[in-house]
């Protein structure tokens, strides 16, 4: 079920914003998951054990959450698998090229009143906006 | 040691928030993205939480000479807006708005051991590859 969530939105925010704002304080490094992840792969010694330390963070924050509030997940079943390895191509290698995602240009970007950010971010929410209305709308698929 | 602490800890938070948001849930992104359809605005709310709190985080922090536990700030200072940022972001968009993934979320989803999140950050993983490889050759 979508339902608006204001609440439960604003709050999760502000816990993501917190993120950055920790991660700037303590080491001076954006909380752009992109490029932690891809940094991550590529680079080597210090700074890729903060990259590998963050990640480890995020998916045992995540999970401890859906324990704690006893969320089950409802997984989607039909969506078409080659649809989700297209999908998952275009974000690692648009991200990469675009130097960011909805993290590092969205939020870290933008708080910065980054220019180059707020030009990514309407891109990539303008592009996401229109897939959504070719799939959904056009070729009417899947929900 | 103590890097790794603070990031290990920011991260959390980061993990936290996007289960907390629902923004690792792909649909209740892509109800966001869906301005045609039923439209689920949740997701401006998330942005403005995290931006709000980023900025005045920001002003606050970036004042001081240096971070707790490294000698500088590393900040990106490109302000060139060029055809890479553009083409770029606009890829990202298409993927994201095909799956209703991106980094982040779908990393944190994997959590629930399902073979969406799992397989899309596998792929996410080849995209992040192939993007080296090919500026590698047009920078060579």
């Amino acid at each position: 079920m979508i339902v608006f969530t204001p609440y439960s939105a604003l709050l999760g925010g502000v816990l993501i914003g917190l993120s950055a704002c920790v991660l700037m304080w303590s080491i001076g490094r954006i909380a752009g998951i992109s490029g932690i992840a891809a940094g991550a792969l590529s680079t080597s010694g210090s700074e890729r054990s903060w990259r590998l330390s963050f990640l480890a963070g995020l998916i045992l924050g995540a999970g401890i959450c859906i324990h704690a509030l006893g969320i089950e997940w409802t997984p989607r079943i039909d969506f078409p698998t080659w649809l989700v390895i297209i999908a998952g191509v275009l974000v690692g290698f648009g991200t990469r090229l675009g130097s960011g995602c909805t993290s590092g240009h969205g939020i870290c970007g933008i708080s910065r009143l980054s220019k180059r950010s707020i030009v990514a971010t309407v891109v990539f929410m303008g592009t996401g906006m229109a897939t959504v209305f070719l799939v959904r709308h056009v070729a009417g698929l899947g929900t | 040691m103590r890097s790794s602490i603070s990031a290990l800890f920011a991260g959390g938070l980061f993990g936290a928030g996007l289960v907390v948001s629902q923004m690792a849930d792909p649909l209740k992104v892509l109800a966001f993205l869906d301005v045609a359809g039923k439209w689920d605005p949740s997701l401006m709310f998330v942005m403005g939480g995290g931006l709000f709190t980023a900025f005045v985080g920001y002003k606050l922090i970036l004042r001081r000479s240096a971070p707790l536990f490294a000698d500088g700030f590393s900040v990106p200072t490109n302000q060139v807006i060029d055809a890479r940022l553009i083409l770029g972001a606009s890829l990202f968009g298409i993927g994201w708005g095909l799956a209703g993934y991106c980094p982040g979320p779908a990393i944190a989803a994997t959590v629930t051991l399902g073979s969406e999140p799992l397989l899309f950050v596998l792929a996410m993983t080849g995209g992040f590859v192939a993007h080296d490889l090919v500026s590698k050759t047009w920078t060579s």
